[in-house]
């Protein structure tokens, strides 16, 4: 092992402090003939070897085992890879071999080879025409510390233009620097200094390796300096990722409940199928996106804004099924309510399971889903921003057609006095298995956006079905303003309790705290006054 | 709450609808007791081990079944709730007159049916890797005990991935608890500090990882090479492996490995940001035998699904029928206890190349596979344990059970024998 080291080491020094001398087909068969084989160690020396030995041939190499195109053949050690168009090309000599040679394996990979790669590919790429590349490059190196590219950093430092990427690349090389025992004082306080402006967990984390033991006074000092002020940022940050946190949980509590607001909040049927018609969104999205990629993979960004009226239209209608065959006639009794839409809502469990299987269904993010914004460490996932966004219009809809259409203005008035509605005309039989069906759908609209971050699974409607009264209830029923709020505050307890109590402890704590809160005010947040509520 | 509405409409649905054993076709048959959930939370992963069952018995009617009789299933639906799995064991033993059982999933389940088994003396096989500390006289555990993953998994970790902090996140119930203590109390005489140890524990079904995946990235930036190991059950998988993607956490730099992760698990799931995380089994779908291509083949063929995973349970399901068919054929009968005295000692072939044989303890010897996700949802093996690994049932790495041995060979006969005090029963 030590001996291997050694020689690695040489090599690399030898390449790259000298001029290399031309490589020639025989060197690279030679250094080629490392990768192989089947053990991960001798592959991940195979491949910093191969960077370090300034053939031509090698970014190729690495590029095409990063994408898994990498395959040997066992008999005499001879590497190929497939090009983009498909062609197998001898890495040896960089020629086209016509015919897929035979008895090809491929070069495996574990996590262990991987960094190597990646640090190897950094050191490569440094000077990528693509800004996107370097930057890249420059964190791979960031990472991987390795003292070698030092003189490449400083070429590439005094040539980059632009100053987001010459950022990257000068805490790249600070990142080098730090810890580097015969780098010059000067440049090691520098260092400490740049790692500061940095400011994230990575950086602190250097700067708290640097102690007594391995540098002096100043560089200590200097050090301590830069990470007090990274962990101060830090703790800031915390605080406000987390509020993000519960935001982002409370619109998904607020997706599951508004639907409920409805059907239990309005129309006060205690409906313990409101999970299943969530989940009934979620698997038409499932469906939709089989058909996309069957039929028309271009569309696939698409599947979600075509799959939320899809959605809503298939859980209004089994709404209205439901409300229409045992409903209707259990208004009044609660109890039987309840029970009757538990049946359902098993009932409804099973059919999925029997009809998709009992396993969970891959639901693909569209390219506009996934991904992190990076606000100066301040991080967004896309996924959690669209599914704010989303609650928030979709209540903001709700309230609109409830305040602003003929239909809503029907609901209202039934629901504030059936006996003197119906005196006006109003059908109100009609008017409730509208109202249901609404409730349902936008249950329904719930489901294509929970699809995106929970399992698509015969179960997932049951996981949120709790959670949806626990809001509903606690904001005050009959209200949506008060589902909003109670669901953005649930969200933000959530949040800010898990870190100081642990995720199963702050949930019976909050749940505590609830019944507590309901006990002296019976009503919820925001209670409704007037006849309704003397009913 | 959730959990108790749950399970009792479903007892009721169940109990007043579903009586699912096949009605006996003819006196001459054998016939055996399928016990896995078909409905309810945990169908997700038992509705395959029913079917694996089917498949097993099918492949031995073909060959002629066991001693000059052909084999009969007799399914039941315990229906994921706990209490239900018992009284339909007992119906299973004493109304179907099976001779043996195959089922269970979760250790509340075999806790559960414990009793029932013992009472009746009749045969349970479990085939699912759990907390161990346990050995009954009638049932044999064909799943994997902790040093039969979890132990070699973490030694993995330390020695090729050179980790020295860990994360030790599960679902808050026995089987992650129990795990967890052992790994810690073996972290720790391996000599990890305390403050690099972090235990997480979140709720079953656990679907919003946001602030857990940022600690763990937090805990993992102290600057020492950072691993999760993962005992969390389910459904709460997807979007922890989602959240860990979103967050950008790649396998190169904290690596996660899983105890309950399998090929049917990921199937639901985008790996590509998943690759090189790992899983500890002793079996994936992608080990290169003949005996496993061979298996494959006839499986997807069974169930006329060409695109049919595989996965550890289904393995220790197969091991554990050949076992019992070779088993009944050494003693020349079905009678349980006759069964129980022959089980000891007999081996078959497992899927990954080697033979394992049921030990004095009723668990079996197993190879240890570390595997790392692939982008197609496979495993490539990527660490093997030389032979087979002799199942610890009572761990040398916890108080109360280091002086417990299990031997159920006459004349000692007990699952807990304490070799100090030189009595059966007890915790020391």
């Amino acid at each position: 092992m030590l001996r291997r080291l050694t020689l690695i080491l040489g090599l690399m020094m030898g390449l790259i402090h000298f001029d290399a001398p031309p490589a020639r087909a025989d060197d690279a068969a030679i250094v080629l003939k490392r990768l192989a084989t089947d053990n991960y160690g001798e592959i991940e020396s195979g491949v910093t070897a191969l960077a370090a030995s300034g053939l031509p041939v090698s970014e190729a190499v690495l590029n095409a085992l990063a994408d898994s195109r990498l395959s040997y053949r066992p008999s005499d050690k001879a590497i190929f890879f497939k090009d983009a168009s498909g062609k197998w090309i001898d890495a040896a000599t960089n020629v086209v071999v016509n015919e897929q040679p035979s008895g090809l394996k491929p070069v495996k990979m574990n996590n262990r080879v991987r960094r190597a790669l990646d640090a190897a590919l950094g050191s490569m790429t440094l000077l990528s025409t693509d800004p996107q590349k370097r930057m890249a490059a420059a964190d791979a190196v960031f990472k991987s510390r390795d003292a070698n590219t030092l003189p490449a950093l400083d070429n590439v430092i005094a040539k980059e233009s632009d100053a987001v990427v010459k950022q990257h690349f000068e805490e790249a090389r600070a990142a080098v620097l730090i810890l580097k025992s015969d780098a010059s004082e000067a440049d090691r306080v520098g260092a400490a200094e740049k790692l500061g402006q940095r400011g994230d967990q990575d950086a602190l984390a250097l700067l708290n390796s640097v102690t007594e033991a391995n540098a002096t006074a100043n560089i200590v000092a200097a050090a301590s300096l830069s990470a007090k002020g990274i962990s101060r940022r830090l703790a800031l940050l915390s605080a406000a990722q987390n509020a993000w946190y519960g935001l982002s949980l409370g619109s998904v509590l607020l997706l599951a409940a508004i639907g409920l607001a409805i059907t239990f909040g309005v129309m006060g049927i205690i409906n313990m199928a409101h999970g299943e018609m969530v989940m009934l969104g979620a698997y038409t999205t499932f469906v939709v996106q089989e058909i996309i990629r069957t039929k028309a993979p271009g569309l696939f960004d698409w599947s979600l804004p075509i799959s939320i009226p899809l959605a809503f239209c298939v859980s209004a209608i089994v709404g209205l099924l439901i409300e229409r065959t045992i409903i209707r006639y259990l208004y009044g009794r609660p109890l039987e309510t309840l029970l009757a839409t538990w049946g359902v809502s098993l009932i409804l469990q099973q059919s999925v399971r029997s009809a998709f299987g009992a396993n969970n269904r891959e639901v693909g993010a569209p390219s506009y889903m996934s991904g992190v914004w990076d606000l100066n460490g301040f991080q967004i996932t896309y996924g959690r921003l669209w599914i704010v966004l989303f609650g928030l219009a979709v209540f903001v809809a709700l309230l609109g057609v409830m305040k602003g259409t003929s239909l809503g203005l029907k609901m209202r008035a039934v629901i504030q006095n059936r006996r003197m509605a119906a005196a006006m005309g109003i059908r109100t039989p009609l008017v409730d298995a509208l109202t249901f069906a609404l409730g349902s759908g936008v249950a329904g609209i719930a489901g294509v956006a929970l699809s995106q971050i929970d399992n698509v699974s015969p179960n997932l409607g049951q996981s949120y079905i709790i959670d949806s009264f626990l809001v509903v209830v606690f904001g005050g029923v009959g209200n949506l303003w008060g589902t909003l709020l109670g669901a953005l505050s649930l969200g933000l307890a959530n949040k800010f309790l898990e870190p100081i109590a642990g995720a199963v402890l702050g949930k019976i704590i909050l749940l505590a705290v609830i019944i507590l809160f309901i006990q002296r005010r019976p009503r919820g947040l925001f209670a409704l006054k007037g006849r309704a509520v003397e009913q | 709450m959730k959990r108790l509405i749950s399970s009792m409409a479903a007892t009721a649905l169940v109990a007043g609808s579903l009586v699912a054993s096949i009605a006996a076709k003819a006196e001459d048959t054998i016939k055996i007791g399928i016990l896995h959930s078909l409905s309810g939370t945990m169908a997700i992963s038992e509705t395959t081990l029913k079917d694996t069952m089917l498949y097993l018995i099918d492949e031995q009617n073909k060959k002629g079944g066991v001693l000059g009789k052909k084999l009969e299933a007799v399914v039941v639906d315990p229906a994921s709730n706990w209490p239900l799995f018992a009284e339909k064991a007992r119906e299973l033993i004493t109304k179907d007159k099976v001779v043996a059982t195959f089922g269970c999933w979760t250790s509340v389940s075999r806790k559960s049916v414990l009793p029932v088994f013992e009472e009746l003396n009749s045969i349970l096989f479990y085939p699912v890797q759990y907390e161990g500390e346990e050995s009954s006289k009638n049932i044999f555990y064909t799943g994997a005990a902790p040093n039969q993953q979890a132990i070699p998994a973490v030694d993995y970790l330390m020695e090729n991935e050179k980790v020295q902090r860990w994360v030790l996140a599960g679902t808050d119930y026995v089987y992650p608890r129990t795990t967890n203590k052992i790994l810690e109390a073996y972290l720790k005489a391996k000599g990890v500090k305390a403050e690099d140890i972090m235990i997480n524990y979140t709720p079953f079904g656990h679907s919003d990882w946001q602030t857990i995946v940022a600690d763990i990235k937090k805990f993992g930036s102290a600057g020492k090479k950072t691993a999760v190991v993962s005992t969390i059950n389910g459904d709460a998988n997807v979007p922890f492996y989602k959240e860990l993607g979103n967050q950008g956490i790649k396998a190169t730099d904290i690596p996660v490995v899983a105890f309950s992760v399998g090929e049917e698990e990921l199937a639901g799931l985008d790996t590509k940001p998943l690759v090189g995380h790992l899983a500890a089994w002793n079996y994936f779908e992608s080990v290169d035998t003949p005996e496993n291509k061979d298996f494959i083949a006839k499986w997807q063929a069974y169930t006329k699904n060409p695109k049919r995973t595989t996965n550890d349970p289904m393995e220790a399901h197969v091991i554990g029928f050949n076992m019992w068919v070779k088993a009944v054929e050494k003693a020349g009968s079905t009678d349980p206890s006759k069964v129980i005295d022959a089980m000891i000692g007999v081996s078959v072939a497992n899927l990954t190349g080697g033979l394992s044989t049921m030990m004095p303890n009723h668990h079996i010897t197993k190879p240890v596979l570390i595997g790392e996700i692939k982008a197609d949802g496979q495993f490539n093996t990527v660490w093997q344990t030389p032979g087979t690994v002799v199942a610890n049932e009572w761990s040398p790495y916890l108080e109360g059970s280091k002086d417990l041995i299990a031997d159920w060979r006459a004349p000692l006969s007990c699952g807990n024998f304490n070799v100090k005090t030189g009595k059966c029963g007890g915790k020391s």
